[in-house]
């Protein structure tokens, strides 16, 4: 089978913490993956590597069967590779349109250097209206939207640039209950476009409500990858705080609020 | 009536961004008509083209210092990198101490070498790690040294009469330099409002490592706006130095304060993102007028520095409020 990712092997250091130990993950094309894990288990870690934000110190990485390397955010962009991060990464000095075309304006002229405003500000008001998503105007600026809306013109970035992969880093944490129901139905909605996502979360019912498989690490290393409709929450929660030796531990002993 | 508090906040974040828009212009329009009132000949045209060609100068300076601004640097070598360019310019053309070389192969040769200084800056920033303050800083002091060294203490004088032109003549009425500056002005307008490029400088300037996330080049576009700025400085050193006649190396001393309480007072922030080429011209006007009509009204130096010194703390704290306010108002929106 052809995976939209296929890592193998990666490992990943910062100073003397070994963060990610020959870790190896597979995403299949169409699919929401659930990337879990306690603090400090090297998810943001491995993802950052798949976008390019860190260089890993090992390993191999193949985009739809073919091997690349990806040294920065851009290789990745190229590779149809998004992340939308959990602080977002938007910037507040700019309104929806600039904050979705950021890095990939539109030009036109002979230079290929003038911005292409008109178009600009019609294709993020496509985008808003085709994501059916709360946002008034694409003139608006960021910073005085809620954190759903927020997360909505982050997700309306990666898919403007039709990419194929997207890895989400807790879009949910910071959003209350109605606005993390919406975005989950978004992320359906994207995953019914045929993109493969990767999604971190500490919300493992988030997971279990939208996500097709679970891949748990470990104190930076693969402890397992379950099939979501075969999984429950202790499952999840077991391999978490054991991991897959794990097996003197009752999970009627772990508190599972932490990750609710 | 019932009290609907999104929509006060809404007015309130609206009435901010209409008085941070337009104070600089109503401080302008205040302090023309209050020296039309006290200082005599202000109004005349003399006097208003002499103001204009005495600003363009800064213009041209503030206008390189804002792209290093708005992506979140700042540039205190410029009047520096002036001082050197200029020595180096009038010992190029000068036939009486230099080799006088034609001006029109010298002057490239000065543009080409501002840039190189601010590209200094840029490349040491980058690789020092060091924030551009302390940077331009440490440059600032090399740069002067560097014109008094080569200088040797001497009045550079045996200018060619054909180097006049640039800071001291006219085309019609309006003098070379005021043109010069319009050019400038309009060219930086089009690169940091309207192209790629300058849409990157107000992300870097907005959210550097945002910037980085999304792919651009950080270290090459620090690089970049840090030539613009030299660029800049070495085109008003073109223009000084004509007008002055004279290589000395006391012109351009200090144009960083006007350029910087300039751009600060017309709204560029001094943590980046922000700001516009006619808000800096506006802030420019007023250092203009100020100067001017303080002059006119028989005010010493150090009386137009005490003024300039209070307006250049009033604009960082007015934008250091405005920001403060800001962020609170996110953090409660995104929390909601």
């Amino acid at each position: 089978m052809e995976y939209a990712v296929e890592m193998k092997g990666i490992c990943k250091s910062f100073g003397g913490v070994q963060a990610l130990k020959h870790v190896d993950l597979e995403l299949r094309q169409g699919e929401i993956m659930g990337i879990v894990g306690d603090n400090g288990a090297g998810k943001s870690t491995l993802m950052k590597i798949l976008s390019g934000a860190y260089h890993a110190d090992k390993g191999e990485i193949f985009i739809f069967g073919n091997q690349v390397e990806i040294h920065t955010p851009l290789d990745a962009f190229k590779l149809g590779i998004s992340m939308i991060y959990q602080d977002l990464a938007l910037f507040n000095n700019l309104d929806v349109a600039r904050n979705i075309f950021v890095g990939r304006e539109l030009v036109r002229g002979p230079l290929g250097i003038t911005l292409d405003k008109k178009d600009m500000y019609r294709r993020a008001e496509e985008l808003i209206k085709d994501l059916r998503v709360d946002i008034k105007s694409p003139k608006l600026n960021v910073a005085r939207m809620s954190g759903g809306q927020r997360q909505m013109v982050a997700c309306a970035r990666a898919i403007a640039f039709q990419s194929k992969i997207m890895i989400m880093d807790e879009p949910t944490a910071a959003l209350g209950v109605t606005e993390a129901n919406k975005l989950l139905g978004l992320i359906k909605n994207l995953k019914d476009l045929g993109l493969s996502i990767l999604l971190i979360t500490q919300r493992i019912p988030d997971i279990l409500a939208i996500a097709d498989r679970v891949f748990v690490l470990k104190g930076g290393v693969r402890q397992d990858i379950l099939n979501v409709r075969d999984t429950t929450l202790d499952d999840v929660v077991f391999l978490i705080v054991k991991g897959k030796e794990g097996n003197s531990i009752k999970t009627d002993d772990i508190e599972y609020k932490s990750f609710g | 009536m019932e009290n609907n508090p999104s929509l006060s906040k809404n007015l309130s974040w609206k009435m901010s961004n209409i008085v941070r828009n337009y104070t600089p212009l109503l401080i302008l329009l205040v302090a023309i008509v209050i020296f039309s009132i006290i200082a005599p000949n202000f109004t005349t045209f003399n006097n208003l083209r002499l103001l204009v060609r005495q600003i363009s100068f800064v213009t041209i300076s503030a206008v390189g210092l804002m792209f290093v601004m708005v992506a979140g640097g700042i540039d205190l070598s410029i009047g520096s990198q002036i001082i050197l360019t200029n020595i180096v310019l009038s010992l190029m053309i000068s036939s009486t101490y230099g080799y006088g070389i034609d001006p029109l192969i010298a002057i490239p040769i000065c543009i080409a070498l501002g840039t190189i200084l601010g590209m200094a800056n840029g490349i040491l920033s980058n690789t020092l790690k060091v924030h551009p303050l302390i940077v331009t800083l440490g440059t600032a002091y090399i740069y002067r040294g560097l014109g008094y060294i080569i200088a040797s203490g001497r009045n550079i004088d045996g200018l060619p009469d054909s180097f006049r032109v640039y800071g001291q003549g006219y085309v019609g009425p309006v003098p070379v330099p005021i043109i010069i500056m319009i050019f400038v002005a309009i060219i930086g307008a089009y690169f940091l409002h309207n192209t790629n490029f300058g849409s990157r400088v107000y992300a870097m300037g907005g959210n550097q490592e945002a910037a980085h996330l999304v792919g651009i080049n950080i270290k090459r576009m620090r690089l970049v706006v840090f030539a613009i700025g030299g660029l800049a400085s070495g085109i008003a050193s073109v223009l000084l130095l004509s007008r002055v006649f004279n290589g000395q190396v006391t012109t351009g001393a200090g144009i960083e304060f006007d350029a910087l309480t300039a751009a600060l007072l017309g709204g560029v922030s001094i943590t980046g993102g922000e700001g516009t080429i006619l808000g800096l011209i506006t802030g420019v006007m007023i250092i203009g007028v100020l100067n001017n009509g303080m002059q006119l009204f028989g005010l010493q130096d150090f009386y137009q520095n005490l003024v300039k010194g209070a307006l250049l703390l009033a604009a960082v704290g007015y934008d250091q409020y405005q920001k403060s306010r800001r962020a609170k108002e996110m953090v409660e929106k995104v929390a909601a």
